[in-house]
């Protein structure tokens, strides 16, 4: 399959959002989910945000959508779109926008089927609506699509429920549905976490196959650094409700600069690792995130905070500072700008 | 789906045959037969005795009772449901229009219940938590705890009387309406609550936020995506409710003077008249095992998950 | 700050039965039942007392009166005094309700129980006994056991009481199987309890949460079924001051005399709404799910 290279990173950022902040909850004990991430993505480019469970990733992901709902609400912050205000969309934008422009595709491919509807229809359902196509061309139209993300024996598969599909065979239709009307920017949000470890592998190929043939940017939402590794161009790191990384996947894979993103790496069990080795995990939990403490939000978890005996990292929360053209660092234990280690 | 219909249609066989047994075997329990019941006092010892005898020699009432069975088998297979002692006709005859009646009072209460259960569950679901989800919840409470006969006379009060919209007693098609009604709107009140618990619950689920994500409008979700969802579990409640909708018409029937089977019912068991009583059951319970295998069938059609070969 | 995280809250070992009822005590739809229920009760308790005027005395010559001073929920057709004959009818409720639920929850939950806990043999017999009797719609079931007994406010009770057990027996026996196959279940029963133990201390228990909301629900059905029957004429008769019995005579004068048919009837729809709440709030707070 060819691919096309990524486009340079000039250039105005399909997506940009700026400080954005997302809350669940009132009074006291409102959670803050999203605090203050900047984040941007080039047509044509293909992102990971990487982050623990709690870390703020599914949500940053749903609040580019406009999908929080109560109790959750975005509280502040800009989410541009191609030069459009995303967060002041009337709904019939909203709408227009959504499947069109911009696609999304969840962790459970099953549950986001409607059961009681034959594959064949959900898939053209997006044709028939936005393209005002007949019937029988949606359906054509949905036949192709079907086998263009390998579905075998299309036509037939066409008429099955989502019961009788595999994970993977699931999978493979939502990201055919989420393709169909060509979007700008698909969101995957962990796309492979409830398949079989073979049938990770085919779908993110797949994604990022039909991404680069169709020019579309992908932001892929993973806790799993190896998903990552296949398919990113640039990779950010999230903790806490905020970006604490954010670089070209060679740096972000082999020599980070941030403690957590270390930590990730370290924690990987790795091919060639001896048998008696044991597992490096990052000590302590994630912090509660109703609570707001000043200072960096990884300094209780930090080793190199603690060996440099820094208080700063108690104190004051770093900024996220760019270290070099393309690659931003939150951290102030950090030793430099050119990444020497400790 | 044709060899599912069959296989349920065979399995019905068994059950109508126990269903059979036990109305016939309801006699064999009552204390004093009908015909002692006319004769007791009427007239003299000697001649009571006679006439009793008499009149159990012409219902079989003296054979023992597996004998007594297989007549009235053999007379079901000829249509012949007996004859009413009371009434000294055919039962059947009595039975047939009263029949229709009954079914075309329980079809449209169950339209009344449907339209207005379903419109207001799905309303209250799609705006949860307002005024309008409770107003409607409180309503649904109102009409499960509302007895069927008291809300009948209330709507015979404030139609006839207070509001004058329909006479005492209503002639041709208006007469439908009052009962219909009455019974129509206390089923919708159990309706109501399950189409909104159910339509909550789909809403909830992934399909539809990923609909959602497409840039499904929320009128195209509610209607579109989540209703044929939701559906499948208020027609297990309908089916479930035909019970009810049964017994609720028996009573409305003789509220509103309905003739129907249920008035006879009531009339037949205050009368002693076994013929009658147990043909009604028979006719009853057959057609109430009907509508559940339709229900059913339909559930099956509708929902694609179910297994059709077990 | 990093410290304040590591404190952990001290956990009261609180008897899980005072955990509940704090958490009915709390809930308005349980208070707001439970006070209906209660007046109910004081009302049936003490209705000699607090009724002005003997429910069966007859007095012709004041019949069909309005609500008055006299008597303040007027007279019914043979000039009995309706409040009375209201505050004694919550004893013909309460009795309705109790007798249907004994009968229908006794026997279904040791069928239930049978079935559920038993063999698959005694399961699949019973089962099968219940679902013919299922066949019947509840309705049918009763008039079949009035008409071979007779109408009387004891067959009646009877005969709903006897319509109710297939439901109480499908429910338990659901909840027993269910319950069998969860994992404390089997653990105990590693640890080498007999099958009656684990059936009385571990089952039992646990079934008692469901049970006790499907009673909640289904005993204002039974009544309301009760009632109808004798509104009917197949069960109490009159002139016992049965709130459905009320209703036989009361209806024929129906125009002139709207409160000797409004008065039995709210009392009866007040009563069943405020045990359907009262059930609402058991829900509430028992069945984990909702």
């Amino acid at each position: 399959m060819t691919t096309i290279l990524p486009s340079p990173r000039h250039g105005p950022p399909l997506l940009e959002i700026r400080d954005l902040r997302t809350q669940f909850g009132f009074g006291p004990g409102t959670v803050n989910a999203v605090q203050g991430v900047d984040l941007r993505i080039a047509p044509g480019e293909i992102v990971g945000l990487v982050g623990e469970s709690g870390s703020g990733k599914s949500v940053l992901a749903l609040s580019i959508l406009r999908l929080i709902q109560t109790p959750g609400r975005i509280a502040g912050g800009q989410i541009l779109f191609d030069g459009r205000d995303v967060l002041a969309m009337s709904a019939r934008d909203l709408g227009r926008w959504r499947g069109r422009d911009i696609g999304i595709i969840f962790q459970q491919p099953q549950g986001c089927l409607n059961p009681v509807r034959r594959i064949g229809w959900q898939v053209a359902e997006p044709l028939r609506q936005q393209e005002r196509l007949t019937r029988r061309a949606a359906w054509d139209g949905a036949v192709s699509l079907l086998r263009s993300v390998g579905i075998p024996a299309p036509e037939e598969k066409a008429l099955a429920y989502p019961h009788q599909l595999s994970g993977g065979q699931a999978q493979r239709v939502m990201i055919a549905i989420a393709l169909a009307l060509r979007p700008r920017l698909l969101i995957a949000d962990e796309p492979t976490t409830a398949l079989d470890v073979t049938i990770q592998a085919q779908i993110l190929e797949l994604l990022r196959d039909s991404c680069r043939h169709a020019g579309t940017s992908l932001l892929l939402v993973t806790h799993d650094l190896g998903v990552v590794a296949r398919l990113a161009d640039r990779v950010a790191v999230m903790y806490a409700g905020r970006i604490v990384e954010d670089g070209p996947v060679a740096t972000m894979l082999d020599d980070p600069g941030h403690p957590y993103a270390r930590g990730l790496l370290r924690a990987a069990p790795r091919l060639g690792q001896s048998g008696g080795e044991r597992l490096q995990d990052i000590p302590g939990g994630i912090p509660d995130l109703s609570r707001a403490a000043p200072g960096c939000a990884f300094a209780p978890r930090c080793g190199r905070r603690a060996s440099l005996a820094l208080a700063r990292c108690l104190e004051e929360m770093p900024p996220l500072a760019t270290v070099r053209p393309d690659h931003r660092l939150r951290c102030w234990a950090a030793p430099d700008a050119t990444g020497a280690r400790s | 789906m044709g060899r599912y219909v069959l296989k349920r249609l065979l399995l019905l066989v068994p059950v109508v045959i126990g269903i059979m047994l036990i109305t016939f075997l309801m006699k064999a329990l009552i204390p004093t037969d009908a015909a002692t019941a006319i004769y007791q006092g009427q007239l003299s010892e000697q001649d009571a005795a006679q006439a009793i005898a008499a009149l159990r020699a012409k219902y079989h009432l003296d054979l023992p009772w597996y004998e007594q069975f297989l007549l009235y088998v053999g007379d079901l297979a000829h249509g012949d449901l007996g004859e009413s002692i009371r009434l000294r006709k055919p039962v059947i005859d009595e039975i047939g229009y009263r029949y229709v009646n009954t079914i075309l009072l329980t079809g449209a209460a169950l339209a009344i219940a449907l339209v207005v259960g379903l419109a207001t569950g799905i309303l209250a679901a799609a705006r949860r938590n307002t005024w309008l989800d409770v107003t409607a919840t409180t309503i649904g409470l109102f009409g499960i705890s509302m007895p069927a006969f008291f809300f009948g006379l209330l709507l015979i009060l404030l139609c006839s009387v207070w509001l004058r919209i329909l006479p005492v007693v209503p002639h041709g098609p208006l007469a439908i309406v009052l009962p219909a009604v009455a019974l129509g709107l206390i089923e919708a009140a159990p309706l109501s609550r399950v189409a909104r618990s159910s339509m909550i619950d789909v809403l909830r689920r992934d399909y539809i936020q990923a609909a959602r994500a497409r840039g499904a409008s929320e009128i195209a979700l509610i209607l579109c995506h989540a209703l044929p969802n939701a559906l499948i579990v208020v027609l297990t409640v309908v089916g479930l409710q035909i019970g009810n909708l049964l017994g609720g018409a028996f009573i409305v029937e003789t509220i509103f003077s309905w003739h129907g089977i249920g008035e006879l019912a009531v009339n037949a068991i205050q009368w002693r008249d076994f013929a009658l009583t147990q043909a009604i059951i028979l006719i009853s319970a057959v057609t109430y095992l009907v509508i559940n295998l339709v229900a059913d069938i339909l559930y099956a059609w509708l929902d694609p998950r179910v297994e059709l070969v077990s | 700050m990093s410290e304040a995280l590591l404190e952990e809250p001290v956990f009261e070992a609180v008897p899980r039965w005072r955990q509940l009822l704090g958490r009915l005590l709390r809930n308005r739809s349980a208070v707001a039942g439970s006070t209906v229920l209660l007046i109910l009760v004081l009302l049936a308790a003490f209705a000699p007392l607090i009724a002005p005027y003997d429910p069966f005395k007859i007095n012709p010559a004041q019949r069909l009166m309005p609500p008055g001073a006299l008597h303040w929920l007027g007279t019914d057709e043979v000039g009995r005094d309706l409040l009375s004959r209201i505050i004694h009818g919550t004893r013909y409720f309460l009795l309705i309700c109790a007798v249907t639920a004994s009968i229908s929850a006794s026997i279904g939950t040791v069928l239930g129980l049978i079935a559920g806990a038993g063999s698959s043999l005694t399961d699949g017999i019973i089962m099968r006994m219940i679902d013919i009797l299922l066949a019947f719609p509840y309705i049918l079931m009763v008039l079949v056991v009035v008409a071979i007994l007779g109408p009387s406010l004891w067959t009646g009770m009877a005969a709903v009481g006897i319509a109710g057990i297939p439901g109480y027996a499908r429910l338990v026996r659901s909840a027993v199987l269910t319950i069998k196959a969860e994992d404390y279940v089997v653990s105990v029963r590693a640890l080498g309890a007999s099958e009656a133990e684990i059936l009385f201390r571990t089952v039992l228990p646990n079934v008692l949460s469901p049970l006790i909301v499907y009673l909640s629900f289904a005993t204002p059905l039974a009544a309301l079924l009760a009632s109808a029957l004798s509104f009917a004429g197949l069960g109490t008769q009159p002139p016992a001051p049965e709130w459905g019995a009320m209703l036989v005579n009361s209806r024929t004068y129906l125009f002139s005399a709207w409160w000797a048919v409004a008065a039995p009837g709210t009392a009866l729809f007040i009563s069943i709404f405020g045990m359907n709440i009262l059930g609402n709030g058991l829900r509430d707070v028992l069945d984990p799910r909702s």
